[in-house]
This record gives structure tokens, sequence and C-alpha cells, in this order.
């Protein structure tokens, strides 16, 4: 397992470098300075400015340096920010969408295997069918229409609930983000659940139990609802890349100081890089994401540790 | 994993959310809440130059010079000045009771240190040439300042307004050197200090004990809330999570109108936006005609009235009307009516060599934004229908689109704007003289650039004012732009809030603010 | 799935159909009738837009350009997927291993991150869009056709094609890739809404297609801002989109069971 684990980060590092230059050359590639405004510079100062932050270097000197800082875990300073680096805008953003994230992903599996399970157990009633239209209409409506709509009713019109961010300190910020960003997930993984749970009742392990008089209580949490999250387990890797993707959305919209919304704001404004900070830093995030779910399936499932 | 205990989690997890900060409530202190549609880049007077940046600077910091809550002139950390009879030597006296947050006495020496600073290239100030008509600045004593001119400049007090020319503690800057302006660290000489900023979302202002006039200063908590979706400013402030907006999304200008109509502040603003030509390739270079053809096909009172319809004015003119001591000239087309103006457009379309048959194929790039695309496509039609032009839009990132601007290759028609940075019509005419560095269009015309200068040379206002209208004058004439219209600035302000004033700078300094005491 | 099936089409046809039906274009805006509720009266039977533009036509046209995108971006993604995964699956060994190595690594890149820079960073059109969403999707396309050409590999139709000397890569694109239809009928199906959601994603933040064209995503964006006002803005676009997305995901989803039913012993 060690072993596995160490060949799977070893085999990040290409990865990871491979985004780096990737982006590294996209970000330098695209026309437009982090200090262009409608007020051009007087030229002495876009020279001092450019000296200041090495843009005068050739490309390779630069991607260099920008390498030996990333070693030491020094993403360099914000072009946008100018007080602040990198490291420090990725400390703020971070947390908060991992809160957000996390928060959006446990209110997914909770909701989505709860009604994907109940859909199961009364497969073709309908209430079955109540879920999986729920479930099915869920991905069909954008993001982007939903955060404003739950904005506009349950804030706007009837006050229950904030609308943005920076002004509460409580707990009533988080409810329409994180629903608006759960929602998706919420019903990718009741059809999920619904399947495979099917599936698995199916199956003779369970009729044995059941002809053991167990009750169905029982037996979903003892028997079935392990092998039955496989299925969903193998889901978390596209589950998290839908939450980042969502998370953009939901942060510009509710204005929620996360990475998401600094990535976006950052590759407008050409601050080259945050840019590139978030993007390296989410690429090793995925990686090592991906890396936890790996090993978490191989608990759960001793097939693949003994593979 | 069982489900009952991640509902446990859930709910537990959603609790200490909640329990963590509940301290809020019980404050009896007052707060008010302002919504900024971009984040400053920094609070250092030297290297911000966006305008929300300066809104906050205003708040935290103080000139020699400020305003009142009406946009006049006032006295500020210098308490009195006198100005020479040949109009080149001011001499201001600094308040002896004027402080830092820290404590110290603002002094003279603050303020030359601080334009030290400012004109250094090793700052890479982005204002660095504002005060290029100052010959030197000179600490007297500790409360006496004197400034020397190169030439009379009628608007220096205007200049002595703006955060760039603020003081600088030099002790503090010694300490933290180039990061001395992160909050905690940054100390102000205005009314409120920098008590906490957490990027993208909020900047907290809190009452600054020290400030001369502390005790006038009714609000004792600012918090500047980054909101960068107008959609979302307006729904936080209809939950009554804003006091004051920074703006009013385009889309719901109507609905607002209607249903918040007492509470919508809407005033002209110093501030023009123009479609200019990109005067160094065909179609345009040498061609005036065509110039004019498309700046007079563009029917601006139907754009402003039914595709804006909150208040801009049509621009006839580069210098928008409401500045001080200038008389804005107009095309001579202005009085004639959109369809007289549109058979002259035609012909001198004509006589440009384009016809239906030939029609001119034409990129129109605007930065991405509601409103950019709205009149972009109003204009596109328009051109469309009155003579023909096949028009492509092209949207662009903000920055690519300055990229494209600055280096004159591929752009065509481009949108921009100029927003004054002080109340004078040269803010607005010098932009065009050839060695400016916003002359986007690549304008040159000796004669407006003579005018130009002998305008600066004039110690006389009236004969200043009559110089700069005739290059006003010549200008226009050459049609090196389109203006389009004059912009407003859109404010919601809540009835609790008191001491609301509408201005054509459109500055509104919180310590000018109250709120009603809550029943 | 029939029902599915018959929707999606009928959306289809009258895309096509419906805006020689109408008297009005996309682009032409008309200033006095800015936000027209929809209705018979004024011929604008889904009214007008916020510059008086015909939203019928312009719906209409969305729905043929976010089709197009979509259509497009699975195609891109189908055919690397397709050549990938097929190469992969077929040569197999050390090649097979290097290949797949290399699309777990491209998992690992923040896509849609990639996505906002390329188009932050070069001149936006048309066909970048498509690349842009295609090359994000075609990796589960390669991993599945890798598996479904493992077990072809070794079926008897291609021992004797190998046997009569038909080189590698005929083998793969005339003898492997057909007999992999099915399956890739099935993702493609599935494909076509999540490319049909990053291109809204992309008119969200104002990086989609350019004026006067539209996409439904684009549609749907503006509405959004218009909803109190003029809420047939955001309904109508938002409910074609959400039914496009629904037909699709209906659709593959029942093509998936039908083709598991059929290989299933």
């Amino acid at each position: 397992m060690l072993r596995y684990t160490l060949l799977r980060l070893l085999g990040a590092i290409p990865t990871l470098l491979l985004v780096i230059v990737l982006a590294f050359l996209m970000v330098h590639a695209a026309p437009g300075g982090p200090f262009d405004d409608e007020r051009a510079l007087p030229a002495e100062v876009a020279e001092k400015i450019e000296e200041a932050y090495h843009l005068d270097e050739p490309l390779p000197q630069q991607f260099m340096r920008y390498l030996s800082g990333l070693v030491r875990g020094d993403l360099g300073p914000s072009y946008g920010y100018r007080d602040r680096t990198v490291d420090e805008v990725i400390g703020f953003g971070f947390p908060v969408s991992l809160q957000l994230g996390a928060l959006a992903m446990l209110l997914a599996l909770v909701v989505g295997v709860g009604c994907g399970t109940v859909a199961a157990l009364r497969q073709d009633s309908l209430l079955d069918r109540a879920v999986m239209a729920f479930a099915m209409t869920g991905i069909s409506i954008p993001v982007f229409v939903v955060a404003p709509v739950l904005v506009l009713l349950l804030a706007v019109k009837l006050q229950w609930l904030p609308a943005g961010w920076s002004g509460e300190t409580g707990a009533a910020r988080y409810f329409l983000p994180v629903i608006t960003l759960a929602l998706p997930q919420i019903a990718y993984i009741a059809r999920l659940t619904r399947a495979s749970m099917i599936d698995v009742l199916s199956s003779d392990f369970i009729r044995t139990a059941r002809a053991q008089g167990l009750g169905t209580k029982a037996i979903i949490r003892h028997h079935a609802l392990k092998p039955a999250m496989l299925p969903v387990l193998s889901y978390m890797g596209p589950a998290i890349a839908a939450i980042l993707t969502g998370s953009v959305v939901v942060e510009e919209v509710f204005g929620i100081p996360g990475l998401g919304q600094f990535f976006v704001r950052a590759a407008l404004n050409r601050d080259y890089t945050l840019v590139l900070g978030i993007v390296i830093f989410y690429a090793a995030l995925i990686i090592l994401l991906n890396l936890i779910v790996d090993i978490l399936y191989g608990v759960i499932d001793p097939r693949v540790r003994q593979r | 994993m069982k489900p009952i205990r991640l509902w446990l989690l859930l709910s537990a997890f959603l609790a200490l959310a909640a329990c963590g900060n509940s301290n809020d409530a019980g404050q009896s202190s007052s707060v008010l809440n302002r919504g900024l549609v971009t984040e400053p880049e920094t609070l250092d007077v030297h290297k911000a130059r966006s305008l929300q940046a300066a809104a906050v600077q205003r708040d935290i910091g103080e000139g020699l010079v400020g305003y009142s809550a009406s946009g006049e002139l006032a006295a500020a950390a210098a308490e009195r000045w006198e100005v020479s009879d040949d109009g080149l030597i001011y001499t201001f006296h600094l308040r002896r009771d004027a402080r830092w947050s820290n404590g110290d006495s603002v002094t003279a020496g603050h303020f030359v240190f601080a334009v030290q600073r400012l004109v250094d290239p090793a700052t890479a100030a982005f204002y660095a040439q504002f005060l290029s008509d100052v010959a030197e600045i000179e600490a007297v004593d500790d409360h006496t300042l004197r400034v020397e001119l190169k030439r009379v400049t009628p608007y220096l007090l205007k200049l002595l307004t703006h955060p760039a020319t603020f003081p600088v503690h030099p002790g503090s800057l010694a300490e933290h050197g180039d990061s001395f302006a992160r909050p905690g660290r940054l100390l102000s000489n205005g009314a409120y200090v920098l008590a906490e900023w957490i990027p993208g979302s909020v900047l907290i202002l809190t009452r600054n004990e020290h400030y001369w006039n502390n005790e006038n200063t009714a609000i004792d908590e600012v918090r500047h809330h980054i909101i960068t979706q107008e959609t979302t400013e307006l729904a936080r402030y209809r939950t009554g999570e804003i006091d004051i907006t920074d703006s009013v999304p385009p889309d719901s200008f109507p609905q607002v109108k209607k249903e918040l109509g007492d509470q919508l502040h809407v005033s002209p603003q110093l501030n023009i936006y123009y479609y200019g030509y990109n005067l160094t390739q065909p179609p345009f270079r040498d061609s005036p005609e065509l110039r004019q053809a498309l700046s007079m096909a563009i029917d601006r009172e139907q754009l402003v009235e039914k595709v804006m319809g909150r208040g801009e004015t049509a621009a006839y003119s580069w210098v928008p009307p409401g500045v001080d001591n200038y008389t804005p000239t107009v095309f001579s087309y202005a009085s004639l009516t959109q369809e007289e103006r549109n058979k002259i457009a035609q012909s001198l379309y004509r006589e440009a060599g384009y016809s239906e048959e030939q029609p001119l194929q034409l990129e129109l790039r605007y930065n991405t934004n509601d409103t950019h695309r709205r009149v972009a496509v109003a204009v596109q039609s328009m051109w469309r229908e009155v003579l023909g032009a096949e028009v492509t839009l092209i949207n662009e990132e903000f920055q690519v689109l300055l990229a494209n601007m600055r280096a004159r290759q591929v752009t065509q028609v481009f949108r921009a704007s100029w927003i004054g940075d002080y109340n004078d019509a040269h803010t607005f005419l010098s932009i065009l003289q050839s060695d400016n560095e916003a002359n986007t269009p690549g304008y040159s015309n000796a004669e407006y650039d003579a005018l130009m200068r002998q305008a600066a040379e004039q110690t006389d206002l009236d004969r200043r004012r009559l110089y700069l209208e005739e290059a006003e004058r010549v200008m226009l004439a050459d049609h090196p732009a389109i203006p389009i219209y004059f912009y407003v600035s859109k404010h919601l302000v809540s009835p609790q809030v008191e001491g609301w004033r509408d201005n054509v700078l459109d500055y509104h300094y919180s310590q000018h603010l109250s709120l009603k005491a809550a029943e | 799935m029939k029902k599915s099936g018959a929707i999606l089409l009928a959306i289809l046809l009258l895309a096509i159909v419906g805006p020689w039906l109408s008297p009005n274009d996309y682009l032409t805006t008309n200033f006095d009738g800015i936000l027209k509720p929809p209705g018979l009266s004024g011929a604008h039977l889904f009214g007008t837009d916020d510059l008086g533009r015909d939203l019928f036509v312009r719906t209409m046209l969305g729905i043929r350009v976010t089709l197009l995108v979509a259509v497009v971006a699975s195609l891109v993604s189908l055919v690397i997927g397709v050549t990938y995964g097929a190469v992969a699956g077929y040569v197999g060994g050390r090649v097979d291993a290097v290949m797949m190595r290399f699309v777990d690594t491209l998992y690992a890149l923040p896509f849609i991150f990639l996505v906002i820079l390329l188009m932050v960073a070069f001149e936006r059109n048309f066909l970048l869009i498509f690349v842009a969403i295609g090359a994000i999707n075609w990796l589960d396309m390669a991993r599945i056709v890798r598996g479904q050409t493992i077990s072809l590999r070794e079926r008897e139709f291609v021992d004797a094609a190998r046997l009569v000397g038909v080189s590698t890569a005929g083998i793969i694109f005339r003898h492997i890739a057909p007999n992999l239809l099915g399956i890739v009928v099935v993702y493609v199906t599935l494909t076509i809404p999540q490319a049909i959601l990053v291109e809204s994603f992309l008119s969200f933040l104002g990086l989609g297609i350019q004026e006067p064209q539209t996409s439904l995503g684009a549609l749907v964006d503006a509405g959004v801002n218009q909803m109190e006002g003029a809420s047939w803005t955001l309904l109508i676009p938002a409910t074609l989109l959400a039914l496009i997305l629904l037909c699709f995901n209906f659709l593959g989803d029942a093509l998936r069971d039908f083709f598991d039913a059929r290989r299933a012993p």
C-alpha cells in the first residue's frame, strides 16, 4: 500500500510539470499586460514595473525563476494585489473554497445516497419516479440559473437568507451557496446509488440475508450499503472536478472570496502569477484527491488492493 | 459510513459555523455598508490607480484640500492657503491638530516626502506625472508648505484633493518598506483606519480616534463590500445588507426606478463614453468623410433614451457639460434632426468611396460588459440601416482590448471612455495631444497641439478658456473619435443614510454621512 | 427513449424551420419595441429582448448554435478519443501503459481553468470553443474505447484480418472502429449535454459566442439578468435548454441500458 502510494506520488511530478509548462506558456502568450489601463503608463514607469517583476527577462529565464521559487513553495508576488503574495491570496481563498466544497459534497452524499436508496427500495413507485425526475432536472439546469433564482426567491422576496457573503458571519450565509453547489451532485449521486442499490439488492447474498429474517434497515446498513457505494465512490473524482467548476459560478454570484472567484478575476486582469499559482495549486490538489479516492477504494474493496 | 452519522456531522458543522461568530448583533456602534464594484489593487496612494481604490483612500486619508459633501473644494489637512499675485506660488498652512492614526502629527515634511516618492521612477507610480506642473515643493516649517508652479495651474487645488497627493508617514515606510499599506500597518490621516481587508470580500474601516475632525464623524465603522456582479449588489441592497450601491445594473434599471425610485440617485458625471478610430491604418487614416459619416449616423438620442434609459446625455462634444469655467464646443450638426444627419452621412459615405455594392466592412471592438454589448449592437444596427455598412462585433477582455488599442494594428473602431481626474476641461482635452500616452486613436494635429500649448501658457482664465474651446473645435472637425454619451453616476442610497449629496465628481466621503438612529 | 428522441427531433426541426416561418430576423433592432412580452399580436411569439430583437428567431438560432457547438465538440472528442483508445487498446503492452498513464495525467488538469485561460488569452472564435470543449471530453471516451478494443482484439475476425496481411492502421479503422459504434454512440449522447453545459458556462463568464450571434447559454445568461422585469427572457430559453439536456440524458441512459442488455450474456 505504501509502495503504491509513493509510486503514485512520484508519478504525479511529470503531470505537475506538464501543467506548469502549459499554463505558463498560455498565460505569457496572452495579449495585454497586467499593468495596462485606459490611462497608459509613462514609458519610464512601465519599464520600472517590468524590471521589478522581472517581466523584461527572456521567457526561459522567467520560467526558471518561477520554477525555482515554486520548489521553495513561493508562488511569487501577485500582480493584481500589489501588497500581497500569491501564497497569501491562495491562503485566503482556499479555506473558503474548501469549506464550501466539503459542505456541498457532504450534503450531496447524504441527500443523494439517501434519496437513491429510498428510490431503489420502492422501485417504480410514485416516490421513485419523483426522486428520479428531480434528479434529472437537477442536472439539466445550469448552476448560474439556479443561484440567482434562489437568491431572488429566498433572499430578496422572502428575506429568509442573506444574498451575499461578506455582510454576515454566521451560518446563514452558507445555505444558498452550498445548496446551489450540491444540487447537481445530489442528482448524480442519487441516480448512481439507485442503480447500484437495485443491483446489489437483487444479488444472492442479500436474498440469503433476507431469508434469514433480517429487516430491511439492517440489510441496507450492514450488507447493501457498502457494495452499493462503490460506483458512488469512483464518481468522487469527477464530482470534485464538477464542484470546482461550479464553485467558480457560485463564488461569482454570491461574491464569495474563494479560489474560483480569484481565478476568474485574475485571468481577466492578467494577474499572471496568481493565475499560474491557482492552476498549479488545483492540479496538485486534484492529483492528491484522486489518490485519496483510490486508496479509499482499496479500503472498501479489497480486490483492488490485491491487484 | 452511516447516513445518520453523516447527518450529525453536517448539522454539527453548520452549528459550529453559526455560533462561531454571532457576536455581531449586540453592538451599538453604527456601521455603514457600501458596495464596491472592483477590488482596490492596493491602498498605497502611489501604486493604486483604480477609482475604487481612490474611493477607499478618500475615507482613510486626507490631502491638503478636500471636497465638501456637495462637491465644493474645502479645507482639509491644510486649514487655509494663500496664492501669490502671479498665481505661481501657493502657501499652505497645515492644521496643528492634524494627526496620523498612531498619534503623530501630520507635518509639511510628510507631504514633501510623499511627493518625492510619487515622482521617483523607482516607485513606478501610476500617477507619477500628476504633479508635472509643480516646479518645487518645500516645507517652510512643520506646518507651512510652499508650492511653486512652473506655469499657472488653475486646477492645482483640485489636483491636491486626489489620493496620489496624500501624505505618507516616512517612519512607517522606513519600517515596513513597500508593504507599508497592508492592513494593520497602514497609517491613515483621514477619518477612518483600515482595520481588516479580506481579499475578494470586504474592507473594514474603523474610526480614526486621532483624526482632527473625529467628533464630527458620525459613523463608527464603514464596510466596503467588494461585489463585482451588479445584479448581486442590487440583490444585497434589497435584502438590506448594503446601504449604498456603487452602481445599478442596466437590465434592472426600469424596475428599480419604479420600485425604489425615491432611493435612486442618478447624477451627471465628468466622464465620456466614446468610440475611437484607429487613425494610423486604413480605412480611417486620411478619410475624415468616413469618420464623420459614421459619427453622424449614430442616433444618440435613441441610444440614450431607449437603449440606455438611465439619464445619460447624448454627447456632441468631447468635454462634458458641467465642467468648471468652460463651455463645450458642439458638433456643427448637433442642431439638425437625425433624418437630416442621416442624409449627410449617406452622402459622406459615398464620397468616401463606399456604396451598396461596395459596403464598408468594419470591426467594432468592445470589452465584455452588458452595457457595452447593448451599445455596440445598437450602433451596429444603426450603421447597417443608415449606411449599409457591414459591421462585425468583437468582444474581448478589457486587457486584450487595451493591448490591441495600444498596438494599433488590428483595431478599427474600439470602445473607450475617459473619466476626468479633476474638474477642468484640460483633463479631457490633453489626452488627444500627439504626445499624450492616453491618446488611443493616435490623433496628431499640429494646430491642436499648438492651441493646447498656448492655453497652458495663459495666466488669464478667460483667455485660457478661449484657447481650450478653440482647440476642441479644431479637434471635433477632424473626428478622431465618436463621442457617444456622457455617463451618469447611479447609486441606490438607503433611506437610513443621511447627508448624501449628488455631485459631478461622484465622490462621497463616508465621514460626511450619518445613519438615522434605528428605531 | 422514443419520447426523448422525438422531442429532440421536434426541437431540431423547429430550430431549422422556425426562422423561415417568422417574418423577423435575428439581428434587426427595434428601439420602440424593447422587452415586449410574448404574444401573437406583435408577431413576436417569444417577445423581444433588451434591444427589441425578436426572441423567437433568436431562440431558434440559439438552439442551432448550441446543438452545433455540442455536436461538433463531441465529434472532436470522439475522433481523438476513439483513435487514442483504439490504438492503445489494440497495440497493447508498453505503448498501452504509457498512453493510459498520459490519460491519467490529463485527468489531473484543472480543465475548466485551462479553457477559461484559452478563451481569455486568444481572440475568441467559434472553432476555438469547439476544440476547447472537445478537448475536455475525450478522456472518458479513450478509456472506454480502449477497454472495448482489448476485448475485440482477441476475436476471430481480427485474427483473420491480421493473417490476410491487413496493416495495423487498417485493422484499427476498418475492423475495430466499426465494432465500437454502439458504445461510442452511447457516449456521444452522454457527452453532448456536458458540452452544452460547458458552452453555457462560458457564456455566463462572457466568454461565449459573439453578438449578434447567440446560443441558448447566452440567451439564458441575458435572461437571468432580466428575470424580474421580463421573466420570459429567462423562462423560454432556460426551459428549452433544460428540455434538451433532459432528453439527451434520458436518451443516453436508455441507449446504454439497451447496449448493456445486448452485450450481457
